[in-house]
């Protein structure tokens, strides 16, 4: 069963203060995971403190590099359900957990960070994964 | 609301996921919930049996830490007697 909207607000909030678009429904994720090109973040939120309370300011972090994703999307795991299953089919190759974030190029994942990744770790650690990803995989290709 | 914790007062380990080797051939990794006086309890749980031929241990691990874990029980008790080691799965090497 889904939190209470008003409890989870702030999570969402927090990723919307970081330049993130919230896709709420299949039909809002398939609008902007459907076109494939490019590179996009999927961020899969989650209330759960001890791990996504820090993936979002680990993210919030990795946005500040000079080189990263063209586009950061968030669904809200057990929330906004249709929708968050809905964009997990997008990267159907990795088992479900939140947090977790997908980067995918051109449609493709080319890099996950599960839940058991950010578990116990800085933010400063898993903003260090994501950016060394955004440098591989977000870069200007020749 | 960054680092918000809805797991204080737990067990340490509450919400991490863990690798659980028994005293048997089978291998769990899951979330650790609690431990009581009847034994560990994991959520969202992959197993492995020692016993496949098909998949080794150390390949099982590979996989669960490349694509995660892929949950055939949603919750186990494993009994504390049965629980040989306890260790968290980022702690696991690849």
């Amino acid at each position: 069963m889904p939190y209470d909207p008003r409890l989870v607000a702030p999570m969402r909030d927090e990723m919307v203060r970081m330049g993130a678009k919230e896709l709420k429904t299949v039909a809002e994720v398939d609008e902007t995971l459907g076109d494939p090109k490019g590179t996009t973040l999927v961020f899969v939120n989650s209330v759960c403190g001890c791990a996504a309370g820090n993936a979002r300011p680990a993210l919030a972090q990795a946005l500040k590099h000079t080189i990263r994703p063209q586009q950061i999307v968030t669904v809200f795991a057990g929330q906004d359900l249709d929708a968050t299953a809905r964009a997990r089919q997008y990267f159907s190759d990795y088992q479900p957990s939140s947090p977790s974030m997908a980067l995918l190029r051109d449609g493709e994942v080319v890099h996950f960070i599960h839940r058991h990744q950010i578990e116990g770790q800085s933010p400063q650690t898993v903003a260090a994964n994501l950016t060394t990803a955004f440098d591989k995989f977000c870069g200007a290709t020749v | 609301m960054s680092g918000h914790v809805f797991h204080q007062g737990h067990h340490a380990l509450h919400g991490v996921t863990v690798v659980l080797e028994t005293t048997g051939p089978r291998t769990y990794v899951g979330r650790f919930d609690t431990q009581d006086e009847s034994g560990v309890h994991l959520l969202d749980v992959a197993v492995h049996d020692g016993g496949d031929p098909a998949l080794s241990r150390g390949e099982f691990l590979r996989r669960t830490l490349k694509f995660g874990v892929r949950a055939e029980r949603k919750h186990l008790l494993v009994p504390s007697g049965e629980v040989s080691s306890l260790v968290p799965l980022s702690a696991v090497d690849g």
